[in-house]
């Protein structure tokens, strides 16, 4: 039998303006090296289920961290931070691509890291993993998970998120792995396809897989929205993308 | 947030959250994830006191057919609770003339 061991615990980062943020990271223990991979969590919060996602990668074989967009917001139950932040209408953009750039650079500088990143989001952590990707040279590989917001309409300009990702196409740094559902209502199978010409029209590197029999957030084991199947296919695509791109 | 539907509103009451009463500073209205309902989406009402951090929260989290029962409900007993503080006035105004 092949021994196996994790670490897993909370810690502090520097994020946007050198402000410290809370972070969870988990990794085989040993000296590696290994891949890194940062998870931008989704609206519901910085709770157990991407808690259960970062011990995930490190159980196959990443240096995985996890940080808290939603630390400024205050100290509480993941749920209520996050309604509060809901309430403030979610995070700035710049703060997060701040908070997320030190997320990056904090897992680059670990002696166990191989030096390479992806980042990974789902929903709102969707839309913010592709806004990342557009405005770093840091990372090797995004995956967006059914990214909202992506597509903004023309009257969904907030002070916060001020242009929408999808303007920022040409900027993207990295391969893109995209994965939505097509029962979704946001994104819709539309705006997914005007996500996909816009990168198709800057010559990006990406993919795309879309389910049937699938709406939002289909891989969340503890929602009606789950889907066994598809989520299964979905993780063999994330797994083989990020093997394929962050190989040291 | 995947829908952008947020409605808050300055809210002057009390809440109870476990055994502990609140004073309310306001209250937010969203269309979108419930955190516990086994919907895809819902109507989430969350009574706040913001000066008293995120803990401060009694949620509810409806269905859409819930929630308009919850508006009609309101509704009506606000047009009720208007009538009978009108003629509570009309009552008073002589006294007062």
């Amino acid at each position: 039998m092949v021994y196996e061991s994790m670490i897993a615990e909370s810690l502090s980062i520097q994020g946007h303006n050198g402000e410290w943020v809370s972070a969870y990271s988990a990794r085989p223990l040993g000296a590696g090296p290994f891949p890194g991979v940062v998870l931008i969590h989704h609206l519901p919060g910085w709770g157990e289920f991407y808690r259960e996602m970062t011990r995930k990668f490190a159980h196959h074989g990443y240096a995985a961290i996890s940080h808290n967009l939603y630390h400024r917001v205050g100290e509480g139950s993941a749920d209520d931070v996050a309604a509060k932040a809901r309430a403030e209408g979610g995070v700035a953009d710049a703060q997060v691509i701040g908070d997320t750039e030190g997320a990056v650079q904090w897992l680059k500088n670990q002696p166990y890291c191989n030096g390479k990143v992806g980042v990974i989001g789902s929903c709102s952590g969707g839309r913010q993993t592709f806004l990342y990707a557009c405005n770093t040279n840091s990372i090797d590989a995004a995956v967006e998970l059914w990214g909202g917001r992506v597509v903004q309409a023309a009257d969904d300009r907030p002070a916060k998120q001020p242009v929408p990702p999808i303007d920022m196409t040409k900027n993207l740094s990295c391969p893109l792995l995209g994965i939505f559902g097509n029962e979704d209502r946001a994104p819709t199978p539309e705006q997914v396809n005007q996500h996909e010409a816009e990168l198709k029209k800057h010559g990006k590197d990406y993919q795309f897989h879309r389910y049937d029999g699938a709406g939002h957030g289909f891989f969340y084991y503890h929602r009606p929205m789950y889907r066994v199947e598809q989520a299964q296919d979905g993780w063999e695509k994330i797994f083989a993308f990020f093997g394929k791109h962050l190989a040291g | 947030m995947c829908t952008s539907i947020v409605e808050i509103v300055e809210a002057k009451g009390a809440t109870k959250h476990g055994n502990r009463w609140f004073s309310l500073s306001h209250a937010v209205v969203t269309y979108d994830h419930p955190q516990y309902a086994l919907l895809d989406d819902a109507i989430l009402i969350d009574f706040v006191n913001r000066a008293q951090g995120p803990g401060a929260r009694t949620a509810v989290e409806l269905t859409l057919e819930s929630a308009k029962a919850l508006h009609a409900a309101l509704s009506k007993a606000i047009a009720e609770a208007d009538a009978e503080e009108g003629e509570r006035a009309e009552r008073l105004e002589p006294a007062l003339a």
